[in-house]
């Protein structure tokens, strides 16, 4: 049971993190139907930035917020100078574009702070909670707690707020959108500022326990690709689910399985869930109307 | 406007002092080459090992140079491709000429060099770690860094004498650390070691508690031994800890051996051990010890030039230049194949890895000696009495 818990608890925080990277893929997929592969960047940023701040002697909190505000401002200009320009572009193109703007972003880090491997430290301590014989780091309740806070918030602006609305809106018809006085462009920069702003907190959030270095993001991006994949492409809540559930295949494989094959089962089921349902788990059917 | 007769005279004027010169150098300077992993994947080896050449070759030839010759150092860039580095390797040869070469960061790079430096007969001092750069001999290929079958076996040894005999692993799944962890199998008969639980981890997890569980619940373990690279091996003390597994004795591998793994894990890090070369602790060694002088005066020489802390990968760029250096001195040419023998012969040489001792059929000359057993107590490296 212990066993069990000590797995649950590692697949859950591990799976939070994916979960906040495919909530930022689902945001900017649904105000522009481009899969921005920058959003690992984002996570780094979160973290890279929150660090070097901190070692400058400003105080955790305010260096977070800083970070965080770094991260938001280079989603804009990412869309303004790189997004925006191409806008009559096909999805393919912009996406190539965001995976040169993830390069770029990386050679940029890897100048402006190091190629060292950083940390953070807990933010309320290193001693593990014992939880029924499984021993928990208290940062992961924090990943858990943030990852909650910023899913509901953002359930919360997009379903009770009106440019919440206008930005669904966006999402279900663009031209139909426009052709009601929304500005689809300033929606777009909003997904892209908004997603920058939940990588960022990811990054933060995690860092205490990943650590982070210039080149993070890569992984982060295709896990939490998958995960936006596995819960179906523009789906909040299935992005979410799909992140936990990532998280969780991946600490179970490794525990009952083999540590070896954990991400080739996790792929695995990905797979089989694909085949089965290739809009994805909580995916709409692409229904093109004529 | 010059008259096109003008502008003739004026090209071959300029080409002849251009010849002239480039005559007068090459009588007095020698040519070394080196491919390195300065940016890219690797850079954090390679750098170092970048800075620590042009720190000594400029030293070198501040001195007066090496047998009435200074030195003059090429080095390119392969950005952790080895593709790129055998280009390099081509070019060094072919086109700068030079009598022999120090780099090749990772064994990867190495190893796609290794063929040309041999078909030109030019010996070939690699920076790289695995067991395969000099096993089997090769006539021009030599290497100065310990290897991990070496580590292996310094933990092994240590485990022993504290009648140990059951262990968990936990690997890396990138190339240092599946190397690490295949030689570690391979030799843990030879010491009575039982590997009761195997498990890996890649090399960008970010969580290895499933894992530990897993070796944690296992029966009769005594000690967990961690083969691995970069931020892996943090991630796991840290999760070693937070299981409360530090009863449990448990050994970190040299690809740990640098400052930052002990800021990175923290309080978790602490009665960790491992296998490193002197340097780590050089303040530390008895005055007595035969490595001490050279292993504090280059990590005073190169801290002070770079501003950053010293680590062992400089560390090999070091020995192998001056390896070289003195076979070059004893052959007293610039033949290669002179200074190939010579560099065969090397004996008892101090370096910041260990005392090398080469012969026809040990291209490293390191034996378990240049390993030192350290073990990590208040935030910094200390010398692990052996047996306790």
């Amino acid at each position: 049971m212990a066993e069990f818990l000590q797995f649950l608890i590692s697949g859950l925080t591990v799976g939070a993190v994916y979960a906040l990277v495919a909530l930022g893929f689902t945001l900017i997929y649904n105000a522009s139907g481009v899969v921005n592969f920058a959003q690992g960047e984002f996570v780094m940023l979160g973290g890279m930035v929150t660090v070097f701040v901190s070692a400058a002697g400003v105080p955790l909190p305010l260096a977070a917020l800083i970070a965080v505000c770094v991260a938001v401002v280079i989603g804009l200009l990412l869309h303004r100078f790189a997004i925006e320009p191409a806008r009559g572009a096909s999805a393919v193109t912009l996406i190539i574009i965001t995976i040169g703007a993830s390069i770029l972003l990386r050679g940029i880090a890897q100048i402006v702070f190091d190629k060292q491997f950083h940390k953070l430290p807990s933010f309320s301590g290193d001693t593990p909670v014992d939880i029924f014989g499984a021993a928990v780091q208290p940062q992961s309740f924090w990943v858990l707690g943030g990852a909650a806070v910023v899913v509901l918030g953002l359930y919360a602006f997009l379903e009770r707020t009106v440019l919440g609305k206008a930005v669904l809106a966006t999402a279900a018809n663009r031209l139909a959108a426009r052709l009601v006085g929304i500005n689809t462009t300033t929606i777009m920069a909003l997904a892209f500022g908004g997603s920058a702003a939940i990588g960022a907190i990811a990054g933060i959030l995690v860092t205490p326990i990943t650590l982070t270095s210039y080149d993070v993001g890569t992984l982060l991006a295709l896990k939490g690709f998958a995960a936006a994949m596995l819960g179906g492409m523009g789906n909040p809540l299935g992005a979410v689910v799909g992140g936990l559930l990532i998280g969780l295949l991946e600490a179970f494989g490794a525990g009952y399985l083999s540590s070896t094959y954990k991400d080739a089962f996790a792929f695995l089921v990905i797979l089989v869930v694909l085949f089965a349902a290739p809009q994805g788990l909580f995916g709409r059917r692409a229904v093109e109307r004529v | 406007m010059k008259s096109p007769s003008t502008l003739k005279y004026m090209l071959a004027a300029s080409a002849i002092s251009l010849g002239f010169s480039n005559g007068a150098l090459a009588q007095d300077t020698v040519k070394i080459g080196s491919v390195l992993s300065v940016t890219g994947p690797s850079s954090f080896l390679g750098e170092p090992e970048d800075k620590t050449l042009r720190i000594y070759v400029d030293q070198i030839n501040a001195a007066g140079g090496v047998a009435g010759k200074k030195i003059e150092l090429v080095i390119y860039d392969d950005g952790g491709d080895a593709n790129k580095a055998r280009t390099f390797a081509t070019r060094l040869i072919e086109d700068d000429e030079v009598i022999a070469m120090v780099g090749g960061t990772s064994t990867g790079s190495t190893m796609a060099m290794v063929p040309v430096f041999e078909d030109a007969q030019v010996p070939f001092i690699s920076l790289a770690g695995a067991i395969e750069v000099v096993d089997p001999v090769r006539k021009f290929v030599f290497k100065t860094p310990h290897t991990d079958k070496m580590a292996c076996e310094k933990i092994f040894e240590d485990l022993k004498k504290r009648n140990l005999t059951k262990i968990g692993m936990i690997s890396g799944t990138d190339g240092f650390g599946a190397s690490m962890r295949a030689q570690c199998v391979k030799v843990a008969p030879n010491y009575g070691m039982q590997i009761v639980i195997d498990e890996t981890y890649g090399p960008r997890d970010s969580d290895m508690t499933a894992q530990l569980t897993k070796i944690k619940n296992t029966a009769g373990l005594q000690a967990v031994v961690n083969p691995g690279f970069g931020q892996g091996p943090a991630i796991v003390t840290r999760n070693y800890a937070q299981l409360g597994m530090t009863g449990t004795p448990f050994y970190q591998s040299h690809g740990v051996a640098s400052k930052s793994f002990i800021d990175l894990a923290g309080a978790a890090a602490e009665g960790v051990r491992l296998p490193a070369a002197a340097l780590l602790v050089g303040d530390k060694l008895p005055e007595s010890d035969p490595q001490k002088k050279v292993v504090t005066e280059y990590k005073k020489t190169y801290e002070s030039a770079t501003k950053q802390p010293v680590s062992t990968f400089g560390g090999h760029a070091y020995d192998g230049l001056f390896i070289l250096v003195e076979a070059m001195k004893r052959a007293n040419s610039t033949d290669p194949k002179k200074i190939r023998d010579e560099i065969e012969k090397t004996k008892g040489f101090v370096g910041t890895g260990g005392i090398v001792t080469m012969s026809a059929t040990d291209h490293l000359g390191l034996d378990l000696s240049a390993f030192r057993m350290l073990e990590i107590k208040g935030g910094d490296w200390n010398l692990a009495e052996s047996g306790s």
